[in-house]
């Protein structure tokens, strides 16, 4: 145990310190300090009152207690007993108490409050001082309603003592911070600047902070401080270094008043008066001429605080932006700074520089430091402070050395940390665009832009290329040229297949008539990047495709063919297969002209701030932004706020095309294009995630369920009109057999592998809901179909099938559904299920109907997966690890490591594990990062014991995650099915 | 000055001031994070680092890290000396202060913290006036008789 302190040591308190430093473990630490809480509060509630040091003793530790981070509810009344105590050191813990641990409990407030007043009259000076320390502590609204009329008469008042005075200005300042209203000036106010001239230092260093506050609030009632200021300034400014006693800190006078006097000349203009004036820039010429003399130390302290001032001053030089001599000067010495082995000078040196850049005066003079601040972007080693270079590049940026910065920033951009990415492509985004003098520059560098950092390209910088290539008819054709090259690339960022399938898109046209770029080329270039795209992506490209049979007819067979196909017309997404069918129709029905007006050139877009502008000042705060464009206006949407601008447009001039086609084509539902979504259909999905996979068991509401289905459509126009145009229903198969497996049948399969229930299927005419609980080796699944439409279905049928040797390991009995579905209404159809032995496949439902006199014919696969039919077994670690053991032979294990597709919240991990059927095993793992499950299935053969092991790697980058899943069973074919299955849920 | 934190290098707390009103939960959420990100720095690095939208000014002592959280109008490095003329204090009292004397004796940093820094600002920036002033208190506590509360001060001395 260390010496025991000076003044009153209590034993007591060292010795449970020495004990909590002694426990080995987190478990020890808190029984110990249970084991103390316990006594404490016995002592507290005991018959026998405590006498003060007691007192004092137990306060104190529960104030330890709370201080390593555990929470206290009681002892606050014991503290507040302590603040009436005549003992200094028992007023003093329980001052430290109340100023650590207050809580807004009135009754104590007005207890605290009580015994702060009777400090504050004891006219003691050292109580004085502790109460003024408590308000400015806590300084909570209770405590300025009670003192802030108080403290400045204490402060003004012409006995009070010097250290009072210095806690009273800085309790006051507290509370004026915290509630301005009720601080109110008067007849102190003036008496308070006046404390700038007080004989004693601590006094106005105290002082100089309430005025400065006050002054920057209220400037001109406290305008007579800048003279007062300045001469102070200058009296300390022209002393020699020994002159102010303790006062000089390491041979600099006074450094903290002297940055305090320069901020607040800060609060002001330049001083009016010609001698104040000429005074004040005296003082600044001095501090930088003595940055220029040798140290008079080589203590860092030393030079700290004297650059500290020199900082201040540079400021203060900078905020007054008048004075070409001193800003200059002010530059030249940053200059020198940027290249000074002292890393916090570099730094400061390049913030500072950022706000000279911006100073008409200083900003030449900033620009011939453009070579170290590229130099200091390439090879600083800490990350603040190539951040700070980019700032500065940023800012000193203009005409003349706009694209040298630019480039400097790209390529620097290759290698940038992934926390400045983001914001380095703004930056680059923005000076590219406000510099440009040919706009091939600027469209090279946005491509470069998205080469180089393509994740990190914003939405707003790609409408904005976008948009300036609209309004520009000059760059056009280089554009088109250009993105036609980029797409080249083997891989290339999605966001430049947008602005491709844009530019393509509108002007395609203009490179056609280079052989290597016709337009067959052009389309067969982006088609082979469609089918890796996201859907908004293929969703655009879909728009491009219809641009492109308008500006050449030539392509129109390809194209429709592509339009036409399974994958697009029958898409699962709603989006993605309206726009086929749609754009299908539109191609083949509509004439050259009516063709030519609905998919004309994107008209120009109306001029407006860059919304580039407006999304770095949300993330950098306004004020760091010194760069606007000069038409900046109010900031607003690129593209008038839609995520796909284009597209709406074009279904906007589609509706008001007056075509006779138009009806025919259905084109009312081109309307709820993206209203389609919010129908009764999708309010049946959210009911099923939220219910989420935990919930499943205790079931979905059966009302909700079945309400939601038969809810009235939104909009019950169906795509197809009237019974008999067979032509325009959507393809189906021509024969009777049960069509092939959609192909996402899969993907919806997968869905299903940790939940009951939930939507397997829905399109333009047929939603299919789920209910599905499984027992032992058994299983019931009761299966919905809703007819979304106003028109019956005719000829409904279902059959269940089980392919190949699914026959042999799964028993399934369906009963026949009614062959007529009147339009909005629900059937329901129950599948009982047997697991005979441990089975792969799934088995396929196939529906049949007809619909206004065209056959549909959907197959899709049932999710009856082997998990389904697992038993949770609990187990304690050591029987897991064992049978894990058992378990160890090669074809037992199956393993796979693979990205994580969603974020890794633990909650939703568990759910997951949980809906697989398994046990989730606590305390097990002794990684507590990792996850670990048991499980039996359960077939009529036999029971198959099942271990799972989860490694997720959740420090790792978003984007860089990963899992390593284990999966151990006494049957390969399990272990390697049950993790394929899982390893899709991640 | 918006909060002061002491930490170790294994990250434990040793010292928290905060001079602007935050909840229990945030004050905790604020300290991890901080921990974690001034611990991450090289030896090397410069003191400042933006964070959220303050300044954090930092240096090492010994075992012990002390960590500034100032806005952004502030002076750092004015700001470096505040943490290093608050060690001064501290190695004055303690007599060549380690982080265990800061453990046993957190009452005393959090008063001669109360004596220097005052809502977040320099109180009186005298090494010898501070210390007087934990002097007395501490003379006081040895004195401690029943009816001096009302005396003036200048008598006790």
């Amino acid at each position: 145990m260390p010496a025991v302190s000076k003044g009153d040591g209590m034993r007591g308190l060292a010795v449970f310190i020495s004990d909590i430093r002694n426990c080995k473990s987190k478990e020890a630490e808190i029984k110990r300090i249970n084991k103390e809480l316990a006594n404490i509060r016995s002592k507290f509630k005991g018959d026998k009152a405590l006498d003060g040091y007691s007192k004092k003793k137990y306060v104190c530790k529960l104030l330890f207690i709370f201080l390593l981070g555990h929470d206290i509810d009681f002892g606050h009344m014991e503290a507040v007993n302590l603040l009436s105590s005549n003992k200094y050191t028992e007023k003093q813990i329980g001052y430290l108490f109340i100023s650590v641990l207050v809580n807004s409990n009135s009754e104590l407030i007005r207890l605290i409050n009580n015994a702060i007043k009777n400090d504050l009259s004891s006219r003691n000076p050292t109580f004085m001082c502790l109460a003024l320390h408590c308000i400015a502590n806590v300084g909570s609204r209770e405590m300025a309603e009670a003192f802030a009329g108080e403290i400045p008469r204490i402060l003004v008042a012409g006995d009070t003592m010097d250290s009072v005075k210095q806690s009273a200005a800085l309790c006051l300042l507290r509370l004026y911070k915290a509630s301005p209203d009720l601080v109110l000036m008067g007849e102190w106010t003036s008496r308070v600047v006046h404390l700038l001239n007080d004989q004693h230092m601590g006094v106005v260093t105290a002082a100089i902070s309430l005025i400065t506050c006050l002054s920057s609030k209220n400037p001109d009632e406290f305008k007579t401080c800048v003279s007062l200021a300045v001469s102070r300034l200058s009296r300390i400014v022209s002393s020699a270094s020994t002159d102010l006693q303790d006062y000089t800190y390491y041979f600099v006078p006074a450094p903290w008043l002297s940055c305090k006097l320069l901020r607040l000349l800060q609060c002001y203009p330049p001083p009016e008066d010609g001698a104040v004036k000429g005074r004040l820039v005296e003082c600044l010429e001095t501090i930088l001429n003595k940055a220029q003399e040798p140290p008079k130390s080589k203590k860092v302290q030393h030079s700290n605080a004297k650059n500290a001032i020199l900082f201040e001053a540079i400021s203060l030089i900078i905020h007054y932006d008048s004075e070409p001599n001193l800003l200059v000067r002010a530059c030249n010495q940053l200059g020198q700074f940027l290249q000074h082995r002292e890393t916090n000078l570099r730094y400061l040196a390049l913030e500072s520089m950022c706000t000279l850049a911006s100073s008409e005066f200083s900003h030449e003079a900033v620009k011939t430091h453009i070579e170290t601040v590229i130099n200091a972007l390439k090879t600083e080693r800490d990350v603040s402070v190539r951040q700070r270079a980019a700032d500065l590049l940023y800012a000193m940026c203009d005409r003349s050395n706009a694209k040298q910065i630019v480039a400097e920033m790209l390529s620097y951009l290759e290698t940038a940390d992934y926390s400045i990415r983001e914001e380095m492509v703004l930056k680059v985004a923005i000076l590219a665009e406000k510099y440009a003098v040919d706009y091939s520059w600027y469209v090279d560098t946005i491509l470069n832009l998205i080469r180089i950092a393509g994740d990190y390209v914003s939405e707003e910088v790609w409408y904005r290329v976008i948009q300036i290539v609209i309004n520009r008819d000059d760059v056009q054709g280089y554009a088109a040229k250009t993105v036609f090259e980029a797409l080249q690339a083997p891989a290339c960022h999605e966001n430049m297949v947008k602005v491709g399938g844009y530019i393509l898109g509108e002007f395609g046209n203009l490179i056609a008539g280079d052989p290597r770029s016709s337009p067959l080329v052009q389309f067969n270039l982006l088609h082979s990047k469609f089918h890796l795209c996201s859907v908004p992506t293929r969703a655009l490209l879909l728009s491009a495709y219809i641009k492109f049979i308008n500006l050449f007819p030539e392509t129109k067979a390809t194209i429709q063919e592509v339009l036409r196909s399974d994958s697009q017309i029958r898409n699962s997404d709603v989006e993605l297969q309206q726009r086929a069918v749609e754009y299908l129709k539109l191609s083949s029905i509509a004439s050259t002209d009516v063709l030519a007006t609905v998919l004309e050139e994107m008209p120009p877009f109306p001029e407006r701030e860059s919304s580039i502008l407006a999304k770095l000042k949300k993330k950098k705060g306004p004020g760091a932004v010194s760069v606007e464009l000069e038409d900046g206006k109010e900031r607003g949407e690129l593209n008038g706020g839609g995520d796909r601008g284009g597209d709406a447009a074009i279904a906007a001039s589609n509706a008001s095309t007056p075509s006779p086609s138009a009806d025919l084509l259905g084109l009312r539902s081109a309307a709820p294009v993206s209203g389609a979504a919010p129908s009764a259909g999708s309010l049946l999905v959210d009911v099923f995630s939220e219910a989420g996979p935990a919930a499943s068991s205790a079931g979905v509401n059966d009302d909700g369920f079945l309400s939601a289905l038969h809810a009235p459509e939104a909009s019950d126009s169906p795509l197809v009109e009237g019974p008999g145009d067979s032509d325009s229903a959507p393809p189906s198969a021509a024969s009777e057999d049960p069509a092939p497996p959609l192909p996402e049948s899969d993907e919806l399969l997968n869905k299903f592998v940790c939940k009951n229930n939930g939507v397997l299927f829905e399109n333009q005419l047929l939603q299919i809901g789920i209910k599905s609980e499984y027992r032992q080796n058994l299983g019931r699944m009761y299966l919905f179909y809703g007819n979304k439409t106003s028109v019956q279905f005719v000829s409904f049928s279902t059959t269940v099938s089980c392919p190949g040797e699914l026959q042999s390991q799964l028993n399934v009995q369906t009963k026949t559904v009614e062959p007529l579905v009147e339009g909005g209404a629900q059937v329901q159809q129950v599948i009982n299920i047997e697991c005979l032995t441990d089975f792969i496949d799934a088995p396929l439902l196939n529906i049949k109907f007809r619909y206004g006199g065209a056959l549909q014919n959907i197959s899709l696969k049932l999710p009856v997966t082997i998990n389904k039919f697992f038993q949770p077994t609990e187990m304690a670690a050591a029987d897991f690890f064992q049978r894990w053991k058992q378990l160890s032979q090669p074809q037992q294990e199956a393993q796979k490591i693979f990205k994580a597709s969603h974020g890794m919240d633990t909650e939703v991990l568990k759910a997951k594990l949980l809906g697989l059927g398994t046990a989730l095993l606590e305390n097990v793992d002794p990684n507590p990062e990792n996850y670990v499950c048991a499980g039996v299935i359960q077939t009529k053969a036999q029971q198959v014991g099942c271990l799972l092991r989860l490694e997720p790697n959740a420090q790792a980058q978003p984007g860089e995650q990963m899992y390593r899943l284990t999966l151990r069973s006494s049957k390969d074919t399990v272990s390697q099915r049950v993790c394929d299955l899982l390893a899709e849920q991640f | 000055m918006q909060f002061m934190l002491l930490f170790s290098r294994q990250g434990k707390l040793r010292l928290q001031k905060w001079y602007v009103p935050l909840s229990d939960k945030e004050k905790k959420k604020i300290t991890r994070e901080l921990v974690q990100t001034v611990l991450a720095r090289k030896p090397k690095m410069c003191s400042f680092l933006e964070w959220r939208d303050l300044k954090v000014v930092y240096k090492r002592y010994a075992s012990l890290y002390f960590c500034c959280a100032i806005e952004n109008q502030d002076n750092e490095l004015i700001t470096l000396e505040i943490i290093h003329r608050y060690v001064e204090l501290l190695d004055k009292y303690f007599g060549s202060v380690c982080e265990l004397d800061i453990i046993f004796n957190f009452e005393k940093a959090y008063f001669i913290l109360d004596e220097f820094l005052l809502g977040g600002e320099a109180q009186d920036t005298s090494k010898k006036n501070v210390l007087k002033a934990i002097e007395q208190a501490d003379l006081l506590q040895e004195i401690q008789s029943e009816d001096w509360g009302g005396l003036p001060n200048e008598e006790i001395l």
